[in-house]
């Protein structure tokens, strides 16, 4: 594959991101779930 | 003056350092965490289109005539940046709703679709950069698309940054809500002005892309809008929530202070004279 | 509403020429930055010729920072705020009011950057009705749009940060129309800065109107 570099940067790049990115807003979600009693949520 | 939260509220402290509330009782299935069915089964179907996307855009798509294999950064780079301005419209609208119902959901979900946005606003801009260096030799060209995402950056920048304050709640969100308003108009405005300015020495180098691309590459593009919409719709969700258990968070705090208050003001009238 | 707007409009005047902050501070200020570019680009005048249009809008855009965020200032001091609320006046009315003072200001800031300019840059005017025209529609947007925003950001301790980095990608499409204005006026083709003219005095309705209607819920919300 021509440019092989720039495509695995830009799709890696692009996957770290979002997978960093998931997995702070899951932390956080967790984070504030165990503060937060149940009757407050919305979904379960 | 004694604290006596930390005495009565058993639980470990949360990662803020503030004193936890009194966690949830152990009711069994009691989630600790922002997921549900619903959400699930979203991430599920987001994992199945991530891997299509991986087959067809690196494997069974063609390379292009003119850009040989660099437009494989097309199939993340378009459908980013539309979600990138979805997410601005949804912020837009949650502020406009805030401002009419001012009820909270409305606010959290202008923060977190305003949030999810940014993320896919990097995404735009690396790719897009990542596709100009081969192409055309450099990381950036002044090209009208990756001019007005950058510019639509730093406003996603400037809004979150007005949503970190530190005041009343309801005087960021109201201003927050104004803003987020105006993102739409700035938006739309800045695309179409730095769209004309830079047509007047440039011929556009990546809309040329949109309307010529055909066959399995087209394939290749609507299976890419599919993924990223339902990785954009899953953040989005749970980055809502997260939102909402932060307002939740918060209020709680008041009302725990509201309480301490009280009981402090009880005890001390009993005593005598209240301390100025 | 109008008579409520020069109300405002004059208390916000005389309270900036009564302190003189604009002609001490902000005026000369607005002169240095010129002269930065200078040092920055090779003081070879050919190339500050060529650039002047942007040079001198880049200019005018930080000195318009600093004239709104004493605009917003004016507010902040303790209680008028509340005062202002509880007056009874329209509060489109002080909207119109505080961006007309501030465009006042402006102008008399960009006449002065205008000769700075001619001066510094050697540049040579020439087709005065764009300039005059691009020039009053630049600053009514230039001063609409940064009242709005200057309430946005008022009262805050980041205030002074916060502001240019809210402010100024907004602003990013009057630099781009009022500059090719600018540079169709003086190359002498002036056919070719008319339209941008368009866009600037668009942008300068527009956030007029969003700033009066906007204005009574930032007041109120905060």
């Amino acid at each position: 594959m021509t440019h092989a570099g720039y495509i695995a940067a830009g799709w890696g790049g692009a996957a770290a991101l979002i997978g960093a990115y998931a997995a702070w807003v899951l932390r956080r979600g967790r984070a504030l779930s165990r503060q937060v009693p149940p009757e407050e949520r919305r979904w379960s | 003056m004694t604290s006596p939260t930390s005495t009565t509220v058993s639980g470990t402290p949360s990662g803020d350092g503030r004193a936890a509330h009194t966690p949830a009782a152990a009711a069994p299935g009691t989630p600790g965490h922002t997921g549900s069915r619903a959400s699930r089964v979203l991430g599920i179907l987001a994992l199945g289109s991530i891997v299509l996307l991986v087959l067809y855009g690196l494997v069974w798509s063609p390379a292009d005539a003119e850009m040989a294999d660099s437009v494989r950064l097309m199939y993340i780079h378009v459908p980013a940046a539309s979600f990138m301005y979805t997410g601005c419209f949804i912020t837009a609208v949650a502020s406009a709703m805030w401002l009419r119902r001012r009820t909270p959901g409305w606010d959290a979900l202008a923060g977190a679709s305003a949030e999810v946005a940014l993320v896919f606003a990097a995404i735009t801009l690396g790719t897009g950069s990542l596709w100009g260096r081969p192409t055309w030799g450099t990381y950036w060209t002044w090209d009208a698309r990756l001019t007005s995402t950058a510019l639509l950056t730093t406003l996603l920048v400037g809004y979150l940054a007005l949503r970190r304050l530190d005041v009343d709640p309801t005087a960021r969100s109201t201003r927050a809500a104004v803003l987020g308003l105006l993102l739409v108009p700035n938006v739309i405005i800045v695309n179409r002005s730095v769209e004309w300015w830079r047509s007047l020495h440039q011929r556009s180098t990546l809309v040329k892309l949109d309307p010529t691309i055909e066959g399995q590459m087209l394939v290749a593009l609507m299976v890419g809008f599919l993924a990223i919409g339902l990785v954009f719709t899953w953040l989005l969700v749970h980055r809502f929530r997260v939102a909402w258990l932060e307002y939740q968070s918060e209020r709680l705090d008041l009302d725990l202070a509201l309480a301490e208050r009280r009981a402090e003001a009880g005890r001390t009238t009993g005593a005598g004279e209240a301390p100025a | 509403m109008w008579r409520d707007a020069a109300l405002v409009a004059g208390r916000d005047l005389r309270v900036e020429l009564r302190s003189r902050v604009t002609t001490n501070q902000v005026a000369p200020f607005s002169l240095l930055v010129l002269i930065l570019f200078a040092f920055a680009l090779d003081p070879d005048r050919q190339l500050l010729e060529r650039l002047a249009s942007g040079l001198y809008w880049t200019a005018v855009l930080f000195a318009a920072l600093l004239a709104i965020s004493r605009s917003a200032a004016i507010d902040e001091t303790d209680g008028v705020r509340d005062a202002l609320r509880l007056s009874g006046l329209d509060p489109a009315g002080v909207f119109v009011g505080k961006a007309a003072a501030v465009a006042v200001v402006l102008l008399a800031l960009e006449l002065l950057l205008g000769v700075g300019v001619v001066v510094l840059y050697g540049v040579e005017l020439a087709g005065a009705g764009l300039v005059v025209v691009a020039g009053l529609a630049a600053t009514v947007a230039v001063a609409a749009t940064g009242t709005l925003y200057g309430a946005l950001v008022s009262g805050l301790r980041v205030r002074e940060t916060l502001l240019p980095l809210l402010l100024l990608p907004v602003l990013a499409p009057v630099l781009i129309g009022a500059t090719r204005a600018f540079e169709a006026a003086l190359a002498g083709v002036p056919a070719d800065g008319w339209p941008w003219c368009g866009l600037l005095a668009g942008l300068a309705v527009l956030y007029a109107v969003a700033g009066a209607l906007a204005y009574g819920t930032l007041l109120e919300g905060s």
